[in-house]
C-alpha cells in the first residue's frame, strides 16, 4: 500500500500556499424550552407562536437560566474532551436589529462555560487532532423576513431566545476535506450525546468560517476573513476554496487582505464583502446584571460524566479490539449514532465480521440506491441478523442469502419464513449430497477420465453440475470434499 | 368623611376591619382628595372607577385575611400593571398597556389592596426632582415652587398630600429616600434581592429595588412585609424568609450600636443638616443606643462610580425601546432611520444623556478605564460597609445634603443635581437596606430626613431605630393645604 499524504495546497502563479481554517459552529441545544424562558422550541411552528414576554423583551421582563440547557452544554463539553469551567458569566452583547428584541444578545464573552478541548479526525493520511478553543452558551435571535411584504420587513420571534452552543475551533484545519470531517465529527458527537440534532437544513447547525492563507513553510498566520452564513458542508467547502484562491490572488499581486466579514454567494460561487473591520460593531460586552454568575457543582459534572453514552471514538476502539474490525470498517459503523445502533443490534446474535460486510456492502448499497438513511432501512436489524445467522450456521449459502435479502426488502419480511416457504435450505446431508455427486459422475464418465488424466480444471464443471441438480442449495464446501474423495 | 385621607395606613386598615368606615368610603375619600389636587400633577393615570368597583366588591365580600384588606393604593408608574397603562414617565411608553402585573404590585393585591392609579416619576426613574417626566413636574405640597424630589416624586407628593394612604416606589440611587426626605414621609429601600424586580421597568438592574413609602414607620413595616418575598422569575431575588416586620416592630433599641461615618460630613454641608444629624444622634442615645464614630473611607468615590455603573446598565436596558414591538414608533425611510426618529422623539434629554454616558463607558477601549474600574470601586465601598458592620448594627447619616429645592434650580447643572444623591448612592452600590425617616425641619420649615443604613436583610433593626427617632423627633406634617 502506498502511503497517502496530505496534499491540499493552493498553487498560485508564484508560490504554494497553505490554507488555515478555523470554525465557529453554532449548534442549537436540543431542549424543549428556550435558554432563558419557558417558551417551546418546536421548529416550523406558525410565526410568533412560540414567544413569551421574555423572548419579546417586554418592559420589566427578566431572564431565568434553563438548567437543562446548562447540562446539555456541559455534556457537549465533556464529549469534546474539554475543560468545564466551574464559574462562568453571562454577558450582554449589545447591538440593534429588528429581530433582536432586547437590543442585546445574552452570550458568554470572557468566561465561557466550557474551555479548551479536542476532537480527533480520521483522515486518509492518518488521525488529525483539532483543538477546541471554547464552547459558550448564548441566545439565538429571531428571524427577519424581507420578501413577504413590498414595503415592510416582517419579524418572526419563534427562534428568539433558543439556546445555542457556540463551539469555536482553533485555527487547526487545513483543507475543505478536514472541515467536512470536523463538522461531521462534531455533529456525530452531539447526536450521540443527544445535545443537538445537527440538522443543517433546519438551521440547528450553522457555522461561520475563518479563512486565511500563508506560504508553505511560513509560521505566521495571515490576515483572516470570516465567511458568514454558510449553511451546508458543501457550500462551506466551496466557500473556503474560493476564498482561499481570492486571497492568494490578492497576495500574489502584491495587495493586502483586509480583515472583514464576507458572505458566500452560492449562485455566483464567490464571497463578497459584508462589512469591514472599521464598520465592525462595538458590542459593548458587559456582565448581564439580571443574571448571577453561573457556578457549577463538581458533583453535577461527575454525574453527567457518568451518564455520558459511549462516544464514537470509544466505540470505534471497542469495535476494533473486541469485534476484530478494521479501522476503516469501525469508522463507517460509528460515523452516525443510528448506524452504530443498527450494527450493534445486528451483531447481538450473529457473526460480527459477516454482519459488518453485509451492512457496509449490501445494506448501504440498497440505502444509497433508494436514498434512505439507516433509520429508514427497509430491512430491520433483527431480520438482517437472522439472515446472517442462517449463513454462518450453513443453513443457506451466501448466494441464496442475496436472493433472500432482495425479498426481505419488501415489508421487512422475516428471512426464516422466506427460506422455509421457498425451500431454500442448504443441503448439508453428506449422504444426500453423495447421491447427487455419484449421479453427476456417472453421467459424465468421459469427463471423469479426462480429469483423472490431468485436466483438473474440470473440477469446477462437476461442482456446477451438482449445484444445478440441487437447485443451488447444496453446501459448496461439502460438495468439494465429496467430489475430491470420489475423484481420487 | 373627608378626614379619612389624613389617616395612616394602619388606622385605615383597622378602621375598615372594625367597620368604622367601608372600603368604598376610604376609596372615595382618596379619590376626592386626588381630584382636588390636580395642581400637584401626581397622577399619570387614574384608575378611580376601577378602584370604586374593587372597593364595592371588597365591602360585599368582606375578606379581611390580607395585610392590606380593602385599601386603595396608588403606585409609581414604573410598576407594570395588567391592563393599565404603564409609562415609566416616558413618551416612548406613553401608549404601553402591559398584559401582566409586576410581582410586587401583585403581592399588594393578593394582600387585599387594589390599584388607585399610577403616579408620576422621573423618566425611567432617572432624576432627583421629578423634572424629567414626560408628563410634567410634580409639585411638593410643602411649596408651590418646590420639587418633591425624585425619581419617586409623584409617589412622595401624593403620599404627603393625602392622595394615597401609602405607596410604593423604586430606588436605584436614592429615588425613594430622597423624595421621602423632601416631603416629610418615610421611605425604605430594602436589601437588593428582597423585593422582586420582575415587571418593574428596569433602569439599572444591579441597583434597582422597589420599596414602601408611607406616612409613618409602623405603616412602612406593614407595607414592606406585604410587598416582599422571593420570586423565582427574578434570578437576583434572594430566597430568605420574610419576617413579620410589623409585629416585631419596637422602639426598644437599647444597646444597639450606631455608626456615624465621618466621611458623610461633606464640605459645604448646610449647618441645619449637621444639626439634624446631631439631633438624630441624641434621639438614639436617648433611646439607649450606643453611638460610635466609624469610617467608610471610599465614600467619596461612590457617586462617580454610580454615575458609570447606572448609565452603563441603563444604556443596555433601554435598547429594547426601539419602536419595533410596542410603545412609540416614529416613521423612517428604513430601519435605522425609524430607530433614530423613535428614540429621538421618545426619550427626554436626561435619559439621552445617560444612554450616551453608558454607551461611552462600555465602548471598547474605555471599558477598563470606566466600567471595570467603577465595579472595583463598588467592591471597595461594599467592603467598607462589611467592615463597619463588624462593629455596629446600623449607620446613621442625613438622607440628603439639603431640603427640597426649587423647580428649575438644578436642571441646567446635572452635576449639582447628581450631588443630591451623595448620601443615598453608596447604599445602592452595596445592596444594603436603608430608610429615610422625617426628623426635623430646616429654617424654611421644610422637612428633613435622617437615613439609617442596615446590614443586608436586617431591615427590622433600621425600622426599629426609625421608630425610636420618629417618637422623639416630634415631626408633624405642618404645611398648609394651599393647592385646593
Amino acid at each position: 500500500m502506498t502511503e497517502i499524504k496530505f496534499d491540499y495546497f493552493i498553487n498560485g502563479e508564484k508560490e504554494k500556499w497553505e490554507v488555515i481554517i478555523g470554525l465557529e459552529v453554532h449548534a442549537q441545544v436540543l431542549s424543549k424550552s428556550k435558554l432563558f424562558s419557558s417558551s417551546p422550541t418546536k421548529f416550523g411552528a406558525e410565526p410568533n407562536t412560540q414567544v413569551s414576554l421574555v423572548d419579546s423583551a417586554f418592559p420589566g421582563m427578566l431572564p431565568v437560566i434553563n438548567q437543562f440547557c446548562v447540562e446539555q452544554s456541559i455534556k457537549t463539553g465533556l464529549g469534546l474532551n474539554a475543560k468545564i469551567n466551574l464559574n462562568s458569566v453571562f454577558d450582554r452583547k449589545n447591538y440593534f436589529y429588528a429581530d433582536l428584541p432586547q437590543g442585546y444578545q445574552i452570550s458568554q464573552y470572557k468566561n465561557p462555560i466550557v474551555g479548551e478541548g479536542e476532537v480527533v479526525l480520521d483522515m486518509p493520511y492518518g488521525t488529525k487532532k483539532v483543538g477546541i478553543e471554547r464552547l459558550h452558551l448564548e441566545q439565538d435571535a429571531g428571524k427577519s423576513i424581507h420578501d413577504m411584504d413590498p414595503d415592510n420587513s416582517l419579524v418572526d420571534l419563534n427562534r428568539s431566545g433558543i439556546a445555542l452552543m457556540e463551539i469555536v475551533s482553533k485555527p487547526d484545519l487545513r483543507s475543505p476535506e478536514e472541515v467536512n470531517s470536523y463538522i461531521k465529527k462534531l455533529r456525530s458527537i452531539m447526536r450521540y450525546i443527544g445535545t443537538c440534532d445537527g440538522n443543517m437544513q433546519e438551521g440547528s447547525l450553522r457555522a461561520d468560517v475563518n479563512v486565511s492563507v500563508r506560504k508553505v513553510g511560513d509560521k505566521k498566520f495571515g490576515t483572516r476573513c470570516e465567511i458568514k452564513n454558510v449553511n451546508s458542508i458543501k457550500f462551506m467547502q466551496m466557500a473556503i476554496e474560493h476564498e482561499a484562491r481570492r486571497q492568494v490572488e490578492l497576495l500574489e499581486s502584491g495587495k493586502k487582505i483586509d480583515q472583514e466579514t464576507r458572505l458566500f454567494d452560492t449562485k455566483k460561487n464567490v464571497t463578497r464583502s459584508m462589512r469591514s473591520k472599521e464598520d465592525a460593531h462595538d458590542y459593548r460586552y458587559f456582565p448581564d446584571p439580571d443574571l448571577l454568575p453561573l457556578h457549577l457543582d463538581i458533583n453535577l459534572i461527575d454525574k453527567l460524566k457518568k451518564e455520558l453514552p459511549e462516544l464514537p471514538d470509544q466505540k470505534k476502539e471497542r469495535f476494533i479490539k473486541e469485534h476484530n474490525l478494521s479501522s476503516y470498517e469501525a469508522n463507517i459503523l460509528v460515523s452516525e449514532k443510528e448506524i452504530s445502533e443498527y450494527y450493534e443490534e445486528v451483531v447481538k446474535k450473529c457473526d460480527k465480521k459477516l454482519a459488518t460486510n453485509w451492512i457496509i456492502v449490501e445494506l448501504f448499497a440498497v440505502l444509497n440506491k433508494k436514498n434512505l438513511s439507516i433509520s429508514q432501512s427497509p430491512v430491520s436489524a433483527k431480520n438482517l441478523s437472522a439472515l446472517i445467522k442462517m449463513i454462518s450456521s450453513g443453513k443457506i449459502s451466501g448466494k441464496i442469502a442475496k436472493g433472500v435479502f432482495e425479498k426481505m426488502q419488501i415489508d421487512d419480511k422475516d428471512p426464516i419464513q422466506i427460506v422455509e416457504k421457498e425451500g431454500l435450505t442448504q443441503q448439508s446431508d453428506p449422504k444426500e449430497l453423495e447421491k447427487i455427486v455419484v449421479k453427476v459422475l456417472s453421467k459424465n464418465k468421459d469427463k471423469v477420465t479426462q480429469y483423472k488424466s490431468g485436466k483438473e480444471k474440470l473440477f469446477g464443471y462437476f461442482v456446477g453440475e451438482v449445484m444445478k441438480l440441487s437447485k443451488g442449495k447444496a453446501n459448496p464446501q461439502l460438495i468439494n470434499q465429496i467430489l475430491k474423495n470420489k475423484l481420487k | 368623611m373627608s378626614n379619612i385621607s389624613e389617616l395612616s395606613l394602619t388606622k385605615i386598615i383597622n378602621g375598615i376591619k372594625k367597620k368604622e368606615f367601608t372600603s368604598e368610603e376610604v376609596t372615595k375619600s382618596f379619590i376626592d382628595q386626588s381630584k382636588k389636587s390636580k395642581k400637584l400633577n401626581t397622577y399619570i393615570t387614574e384608575c378611580f372607577e376601577e378602584a370604586i368597583k374593587s372597593a364595592k366588591n371588597f365591602d360585599k365580600n368582606k375578606n379581611y385575611k390580607g395585610l392590606l384588606s380593602g385599601v386603595p393604593i396608588a403606585v409609581k408608574d414604573l410598576f407594570c400593571t395588567k391592563n393599565v397603562r404603564t409609562t415609566a414617565g416616558s413618551k416612548i411608553l406613553h401608549n404601553f398597556i402591559p398584559t401582566y402585573e409586576s410581582t410586587v404590585t401583585n403581592n399588594l393585591w393578593s394582600q387585599g389592596a387594589f390599584l388607585l392609579g399610577k403616579l408620576n416619576c422621573d423618566e425611567f426613574a432617572m432624576g432627583s426632582s421629578n423634572e424629567t417626566s414626560f408628563f410634567g413636574n410634580v409639585i411638593n405640597p410643602y411649596g408651590e415652587k418646590l420639587v418633591p424630589g425624585g425619581s419617586s416624586g409623584g409617589s412622595a407628593s401624593a403620599l404627603a398630600a393625602g392622595l394615597t394612604p401609602a405607596t410604593i416606589g423604586t430606588d436605584t440611587g436614592g429615588s425613594i429616600r430622597q423624595p421621602a426626605s423632601f416631603t416629610g414621609t418615610v421611605g425604605l429601600k430594602p436589601t437588593y434581592g428582597r423585593c422582586s424586580r420582575w415587571g418593574i421597568v428596569a433602569f439599572a438592574s444591579s441597583l434597582d429595588q422597589a420599596g414602601p413609602m408611607t406616612r409613618n414607620v409602623e405603616d412602612c413595616a406593614l407595607l414592606f412585609q406585604a410587598m416582599s418575598g422571593y420570586d423565582s422569575k427574578d434570578s437576583t431575588s434572594v430566597d430568605t424568609k420574610v419576617d413579620n416586620y410589623s409585629s416585631k416592630l419596637t422602639d426598644k433599641v437599647k444597646g444597639l450600636k450606631i455608626g456615624i461615618p465621618k466621611e458623610y460630613k461633606v464640605d459645604g454641608m448646610p449647618k441645619e443638616i449637621d444639626d439634624l444629624w446631631k439631633k438624630g444622634i441624641e434621639y438614639l442615645k436617648d433611646a439607649g443606643a450606643i453611638v460610635k464614630n466609624i469610617s467608610l473611607p471610599h465614600t467619596m468615590y461612590a457617586l462617580p462610580a454610580y454615575y458609570i455603573v447606572a448609565p452603563a446598565e441603563a444604556s443596555s436596558n433601554l435598547a429594547r425601546y426601539d419602536g419595533v414591538k410596542y410603545g412609540h414608533r416614529a416613521k423612517g425611510k428604513n430601519l435605522i432611520e425609524m430607530y433614530e426618529n423613535t428614540r429621538s422623539e421618545g426619550f427626554g434629554d436626561e435619559v439621552k444623556r445617560r444612554i450616551l454616558i453608558g454607551t461611552y463607558v462600555l465602548s471598547s477601549g474605555y471599558y477598563d478605564a470606566y466600567y471595570l474600574k467603577a465595579q472595583k470601586v463598588r467592591q471597595l465601598i461594599k467592603n467598607d460597609f462589611d467592615k463597619a458592620f463588624h462593629d455596629v448594627d446600623a449607620i446613621l447619616t442625613p438622607s440628603t445634603p439639603s431640603s427640597a429645592f426649587k423647580i428649575g434650580d438644578k436642571t441646567n447643572d446635572p452635576v449639582s443635581m447628581y450631588l443630591n444623591d451623595i448620601f443615598t448612592v453608596p447604599v445602592n452600590l452595596s445592596g444594603l437596606p436603608a430608610i429615610s425617616v422625617p426628623a426635623g425641619y430646616d429654617k424654611n420649615n421644610l422637612p428633613l430626613g435622617l437615613q439609617l443604613i442596615g446590614k443586608a436583610f436586617d431591615e427590622q433593626t433600621i425600622l426599629n431605630l426609625s421608630l425610636a427617632i420618629e417618637k422623639r423627633a416630634d415631626f408633624n406634617k405642618n404645611f398648609k393645604v394651599w393647592w385646593i
